[in-house]
């Protein structure tokens, strides 16, 4: 029995050592006044410094934080409406959409991001094919019309990349909140006078906030901490902060690159634990309303 | 002569093609305590619905002041809900549950002689509305509180509140003393019907709580399986029953086979009985209803029935006594102690026979031998007899 729980705290010991001891490393180091990744010279903040003075990854961590920003409103605003659509859907319908829904969750990141690369590829070219072939009408000459619809890979394929894996992360957090949503609440509002959408925003939407909030802070993350399917749908011109991490690293590996990744890891993880604080909060909340309900 | 409100004509509902409710046919006079009673999914909750605008009816109308309103939306109603299960807003606190209708009502602007811009209502005329009306469901000093920081009684009486605020013209209630322990119950009836008085509204009133309905209702409905057995005051309904159903549901009663030989005089048991009730066929068969109440304990030399007591249980205000009469029991309630096993005679005078028309209901109803489960026999959804008994009386 002893000796059990000895190894069962060793074992997590080297759990806990394989998850962190390669983040941890890669924080002390990010502060080594050396350019070695082995050798200690000293506390230094001069990779930070570098960092902030480094154009490319300035730019990249402007682009990351915009796609995320707007791939998250846009997901969220987007995963709250289909939450709504499928929970008034008959259950058979809905079941299907819910497992339509999942298969990108679990789908490998290199497939979803090779597809919607092929997809924007191919989209550009018809939409080239389709400007060519206007232009080269006479009632367009003689308009003076000239068209131009194609796209390259760039800032806005790899937003609506973001857009389209964040969604399914939206739509699980609010359907559970709709499901406990009591169906005769939006038909007091009505009852009351307030005309649908009015219900909607009055009594519905503020009943459903913490959820999208959860499914908010999630695609947030999701956006920030994405690289494979970014690196396949941003094209050349465009990188966000982990594409800028890859190159550096294939060049040679600096302790800028350390400085980077250091506050990447911060940042993610304190979304993550604000997601869970939020999380075990309304839990608590919840089981209050249970107990309380239960005492009636 | 009361002015008429509400009309349901010929109205039909069907869930997936499940009929839910049968050509109901309904007025509602203005001011009027109208309760809909019947044994639980009888349909009751889905009349309110299409009255309130929430369910569209499958066949039938709806009328308003004798206006169809099938296809005005719930908030174009001047109708009001109280929710079976309240369905107040968790986010906000009570000043604010109460005040929602009221937040977003439009007014005629006084300033304004043409009468036509509407503006919205002051704050100061909102705060004196809402704080008159948590007066009147005796709610002051709990404007702050939310919803889940109140008791079911106080959360039943904020629903109340929050529709009677807007000055509807119609409130509907669906059970909203289901959730309510019986002493608040008793108290939260005359409260509800001091504040229909008080405020001279209808009310359409749920219940499938028989006592309710009849100590608080102008008219009652009776509905089962979606149709409706009987309109009538408290009164009509209790001491004229239409069916076997109603004399069933409405309070206890003993219900018999029996033949009316002609007017004034029904046979049962193979004895005549005088009795007040006429108009029936010669030898027409009948459902005879006798109330518990209305039958006198005699000595068995005096008795125009003799019978044996099976059981007695005592009730506070009177026994319950079990009498088997040739196999078939009845309820008696009086406050006259006999023991088991005594022969006792009964009498009932003319005015205790209630005689009714055979129907689909007849000899499902009023046979007390087994006592204890009368109670469970109404949720019994398959206890309704089929067309083929009524044949056979017909014969
Ligand atoms: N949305 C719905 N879809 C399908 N069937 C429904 C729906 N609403 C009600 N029903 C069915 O209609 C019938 C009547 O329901 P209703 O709610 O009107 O009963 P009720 O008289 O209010 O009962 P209770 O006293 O239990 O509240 C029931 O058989 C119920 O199953
Ligand atoms: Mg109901």
């Amino acid at each position: 029995m002893k000796k059990n729980t000895v190894l069962s705290r060793a074992f997590l010991f080297l759990m806990f050592l394989f998850l962190y001891a390669p983040i941890f490393v890669l924080i002390v180091f990010s502060f080594n006044d050396s350019k070695s990744n082995a050798v200690w010279g000293g506390f230094t903040l001069d990779w930070y410094v570098q960092l902030f003075q480094n154009q490319t990854v300035l730019t990249a961590l402007r682009t990351t934080l915009l796609v995320s920003l707007l791939a998250t409103l846009a997901a969220t605003v987007a995963g709250t409406a289909a939450a709504i659509g499928f929970s008034s859907m008959r259950r058979r319908s809905r079941n299907l959409c819910l497992t339509v829904n999942n298969i990108p969750l679990t789908n490998p990141d290199i497939i979803t991001g090779v597809s919607m690369m092929l997809l924007f590829v191919f989209a550009g070219q018809v939409l080239a094919d389709l400007s060519a072939w206007l232009n080269a009408q006479s009632w367009a000459e003689q308009a003076n019309l000239w068209f131009n619809f194609s796209f390259n890979l760039g800032f806005w394929t790899l937003l609506i990349a973001h857009i389209t894996f964040d969604i399914p992360y939206v739509i699980l957090s609010v359907l559970p909140r709709i499901r406990q949503l009591d169906p005769n609440l939006a038909e007091a509002a009505l009852d009351l006078g307030a005309s649908p959408l009015t219900a909607f925003r009055k009594v519905v939407l503020p009943e459903l906030m913490p959820g999208i909030i959860n499914g908010a802070l999630i695609a947030f993350t999701m956006s920030i901490d994405d690289f494979v399917i970014s690196y396949f749908t941003a094209g050349s011109q465009v990188s966000t902060l982990s594409m800028v991490v890859y190159s550096m690293v294939r060049r040679r590996v600096s302790p800028e690159i350390n400085a980077l990744s250091t506050l990447m890891f911060v940042a993610v993880l304190v979304l993550l634990i604000a997601i869970n604080v939020r999380q075990a909060r309304q839990d608590a909340a919840r089981q209050r309303e249970l107990r309380s309900a239960g005492r009636v | 002569m009361a002015k008429e409100l509400i009309r349901l004509q010929n109205l039909c509902m069907a869930f997936d093609d499940e009929p839910v409710l049968n050509n109901i046919n309904l007025y509602i006079n203005d001011k009027e305590f109208l309760t809909l009673l019947g044994p639980s999914g009888c349909g009751k909750t889905t009349t309110l619905r299409i009255i309130g605008g929430f369910t569209t009816p499958t066949s039938g109308d709806v009328l308003f002041d004798g206006v169809r309103i099938n296809d005005v939306p719930p908030n174009r109603r001047q109708i009001n809900t109280v929710f079976q299960k309240y369905a107040l807003f968790p986010h906000l606190n009570v000043f604010e549950n109460v005040a929602f209708g009221l937040r977003l009502k439009r007014v005629p602007d006084p300033k304004d002689s043409a009468g036509k811009r509407m503006v919205r209502l002051t704050e100061e005329e909102i705060r004196s509305r809402v704080m008159e009306m948590l007066e009147v469901v005796s709610l002051k000093g709990f404007e702050n509180r939310k919803p889940d920081a109140l008791s079911g009684g106080q959360q039943q009486r904020v629903a109340i509140a929050r529709a009677l605020v807007n000055r509807p013209k119609v409130l509907l209630l669906d059970e909203p003393l289901g959730a309510l322990d019986l002493k608040l119950r008793k108290d939260m009836q005359i409260e509800l019907k001091r504040i229909q008085q008080q405020v001279g509204i209808t009310f359409v009133y749920v219940t499938h709580d028989q006592e309710e309905a009849l100590t608080m209702s102008d008219t009652i409905v009776v509905m089962d399986k979606g149709t409706i057995q009987q309109i009538g005051s408290p009164e009509d309904i209790y001491n004229e029953p239409k069916n076997a159903f109603v004399a069933d549901f409405i309070g206890e009663s003993n219900i018999i086979d029996g033949v009316m030989l002609r007017d004034k005089c029904v046979k049962m048991y193979g004895r005549e009985f005088a009795c007040l009730d006429g108009g029936f066929a010669e030898n027409e068969p009948v459902d005879v209803v006798i109330r518990p109440e209305d039958i006198d304990i005699v000595p068995p030399e005096q008795g125009q029935l003799v019978g044996t007591v099976t059981s007695v249980t005592f009730k506070g205000m009177q026994y319950d006594i079990i009498v088997d009469f040739r196999g078939f029991k009845w309820l008696i309630q009086t406050t006259d102690h006999s023991p088991v096993g005594a022969r006792i005679g009964v009498k009932i005078d003319p005015d205790g026979f209630h005689i009714m028309k055979k129907s689909a209901y007849s000899g499902q109803f009023g046979d007390y031998s087994s006592y204890s489960d009368e109670y469970d026999e109404l949720s019994d959804a398959d206890a309704v007899g089929t067309d083929e008994q009524e044949d056979g009386y017909a014969e």
